[in-house]
């Protein structure tokens, strides 16, 4: 078996084994790095730890997004015209990180930035800077396997995705070789918001801890707090992004305090029921 | 991910199967109506003063391109998946024609991303789509081109792969489709192997392709890779000027990088974000190209070039005048390149031009290019080229 030693003081697995220990659930929130502006990006992380988050998802916006849906899309394609690059988000990050920020963070990361810059370099810089773990939506099971131990050395935990269209033994490798937690993909396709879960997912995840001791999070189409409920139910964790991404976006023009306190209030919605 | 395993099983267990292929080669024959003619250009060799040039006349392919090579075989392996419903992705529309015209034969549903950006150029095509039963969904995202149709396409499969099998048009993307793709295509290049040996007792010297994704370079390259005497070239497109978002020329201006699943040249800026792209001809605008060209672009197998906008116009205007064939805006990035070195070559030597598609679609846009020429320059517009 490999050495698990790198992760030990890894926030994100600290968090769910803590998370465990008082049989609690989370909720983990999506933002769309430097969207509007970094600056809001980084205060809504303070205010959301506030708010009792303990882990969120930043996402590196990228130019071709293909496994996210319409509202990501454009707020991806919009931080890119301001300017956006990793280098800005990584600085915003340490930043936060020099400010007491105790979240775990989570990068959600194309495989065509990570290859441009060079994977060793660009997982390095992400781990020192603060990010916790790293999900590169686009890589598939082989290559990601490949990839984790170079993540792992850093100190990320390299977190995987499980869709509904795949096969049981591939969940099942995909399980084994995901750090941090497994990343649940409840309806086929694409990242937005729908009305309720299906029943198959949760059926599914309950087929998987059979397999796995890794916590499991349910992401793409939670948008209310019902939802979160729901999901918790089998799972260690929601993933919320679609929902809040089109909050900021409803919010943009408005002073960033104003939208820090929207944001922070559907937050405290979402998390009521598992708090 | 495990949908591209299940159509990489299906792929190979099709390849071994006989009845597949005697089947496949019936429809090529019968609805794409090959063989495609290898013709001897006699007017533009003498225009030239230089090597033979012989044109592979994709252009007369039903649905008018290549591409209905592909997409027969793909709706072929669709039926064999058991799917009832195709999607694909279209930058010029001929994929996108070529993909209806196969999904009618078929009887299967049909759905073609095109962007808005293409739809404006090339509304004659979108009309075919649609008098052949597909749907054509517009794409608003990103440069609203043919990536972007790619990534609606690559999305919609994500939900929908039960029940449809995405036709990828190129040799791009990730595995299997840049070598199914180049197999489908390569009855281009034993066609023209054979067709060149009957004619003319050997193969040619000089194989040119335009090369946007590179599928009717690979269909016509990949039979004759082996034969070294066959020197090949790829014609990317120049468009404006060779400053980044001004053209497509992956191979000869990108770099290293990763996109829509493949490894290969792409342009992209120093972030791996997806740089803007320009060619006169919407075939050609794709960031990427496919990863077999790479490699042939590193071993040194393949040269590959660029024309720019103006050349491709020019080209486009001396062979309909001096062969009567009207070439896609895509092939005459081609012609250009042979423009260029036939004179430069000797008689008894041989240029092949895979004529991949015929020009039609491409009338109004050349006439307004034409029509603003003529504007600028306060004269009458030559049809001519320098030559």
């Amino acid at each position: 078996m490999y050495s698990m030693s790198e992760l030990e003081n890894n926030r994100l697995i600290q968090t769910f084994a803590k998370l465990r220990q008082t049989g609690k659930k989370t909720l983990i929130p999506f933002l769309t790095a430097g969207y509007p502006d970094l600056p809001t990006t980084e205060a809504l992380l303070i205010e959301l730890e506030k708010q009792g988050v303990q882990i969120c998802e930043l996402g590196i916006p990228f130019s071709d997004p293909i496994a996210d849906g319409p509202t990501i899309q454009t707020s991806y394609t919009e931080a890119l015209s301001k300017g956006i690059t990793s280098k800005k988000i990584f600085d915003m990050v340490e930043h936060y990180r020099q400010q007491d920020g105790k979240l775990a963070l989570v990068a959600m990361v194309s495989y065509s930035i990570v290859f441009k810059r060079g994977v060793e370099s660009y997982l390095s810089e992400a781990a020192k800077v603060g990010f916790d773990g790293i999900i590169i939506p686009d890589l598939p099971l082989e290559e990601a396997a490949e990839l984790e131990p170079t993540a792992r050395q850093h100190g990320l935990a390299n977190v995987m995705l499980i869709a509904p269209t795949t096969p049981p033994e591939r969940r099942i490798e995909i399980a084994r070789h995901s750090r941090g937690f497994i990343y649940y993909i409840s309806v086929a396709g694409i990242t937005g918001e729908r009305d309720r879960l299906p029943e198959e997912t949760i059926q599914a995840v309950a087929q998987l801890r059979e397999h796995t001791n890794t916590p499991i999070c349910i992401g793409f189409g939670i948008s209310n707090a019902e939802t979160v409920k729901h999901v918790c139910q089998v799972a260690d964790g929601a993933i919320v992004g679609s929902a809040i991404i089109h909050r900021i976006t409803d919010a943009k023009d408005s002073p960033q305090d104003e939208l820090v306190r929207k944001i922070s209030q559907f937050v405290n919605e979402l998390i009521e029921p598992i708090k | 991910m495990s949908a591209l395993a299940q159509l990489e099983r299906e792929y190979r267990a099709a390849m071994a199967d006989e009845k597949f292929l005697s089947e496949f080669d019936r429809i090529l024959r019968e609805i794409a109506g090959r063989p495609s003619p290898m013709y001897f250009a006699r007017r533009l060799t003498e225009y030239l003063g230089g090597a033979k040039i012989y044109l592979k006349r994709e252009d007369l392919n039903y649905t008018g391109a290549h591409k209905i090579n592909n997409t027969l075989g793909q709706a072929l392996l669709t039926l064999r998946m058991g799917k009832k419903r195709v999607i694909a992705e279209t930058g010029a529309g001929q994929h996108g024609v070529a993909t209806a015209a196969a999904a009618a034969v078929f009887g299967l549903q049909c759905d073609i991303y095109m962007g808005t950006e293409d739809i404006r150029r090339q509304e004659l095509n979108v009309f075919r789509m649609e008098l052949l039963g597909a749907r054509v969904i517009p794409v608003t995202t990103g440069q609203r081109t043919l990536k972007d149709a790619c990534n609606e396409a690559l999305r919609d499969w994500m939900g929908s792969v039960e029940y449809t099998h995405y036709i990828l048009g190129s040799v791009v993307g990730p595995a299997p489709y840049p070598e199914m793709v180049r197999e489908f295509q390569s009855c281009i290049g034993r066609e023209a192997r054979q067709q060149m040996l009957e004619l003319e007792g050997r193969l040619p010297d000089l194989i040119i392709a335009c090369v946007g994704g590179g599928s009717n370079a690979a269909g016509i390259f990949a039979p004759m890779i082996e034969d070294e005497q066959v020197k090949m070239v790829g014609v990317e497109a120049g468009g404006r000027s060779m400053r980044l978002g001004d053209h497509a020329a992956s191979l000869v201006a990108g770099s290293p990088g990763v996109l829509h699943g493949a490894r290969s040249y792409v342009l992209q800026d120093d972030e791996g974000q997806t740089a803007p792209v320009h060619s006169v001809s919407a075939g050609l605008d794709y960031p990427g190209v496919g990863p077999e060209h790479a490699y042939w672009k590193d071993t040194g197998r393949v040269t590959y070039t660029t024309c720019s906008d103006d050349e491709a116009i020019n080209a486009f205007c001396l062979l309909s005048k001096i062969e009567g064939i009207i070439p896609a805006l895509e092939s005459a990035h081609a012609v250009a390149e042979a423009i260029k070195v036939a004179p430069k070559m000797k008689p008894d030597e041989i240029i092949l031009i895979n004529l991949s598609g015929r020009g039609d679609k491409d009338c109004a846009e050349v006439a307004n290019i034409l029509k603003k020429r003529k504007a600028q320059s306060g004269e009458k517009p030559n049809h001519d080229t320098e030559g």
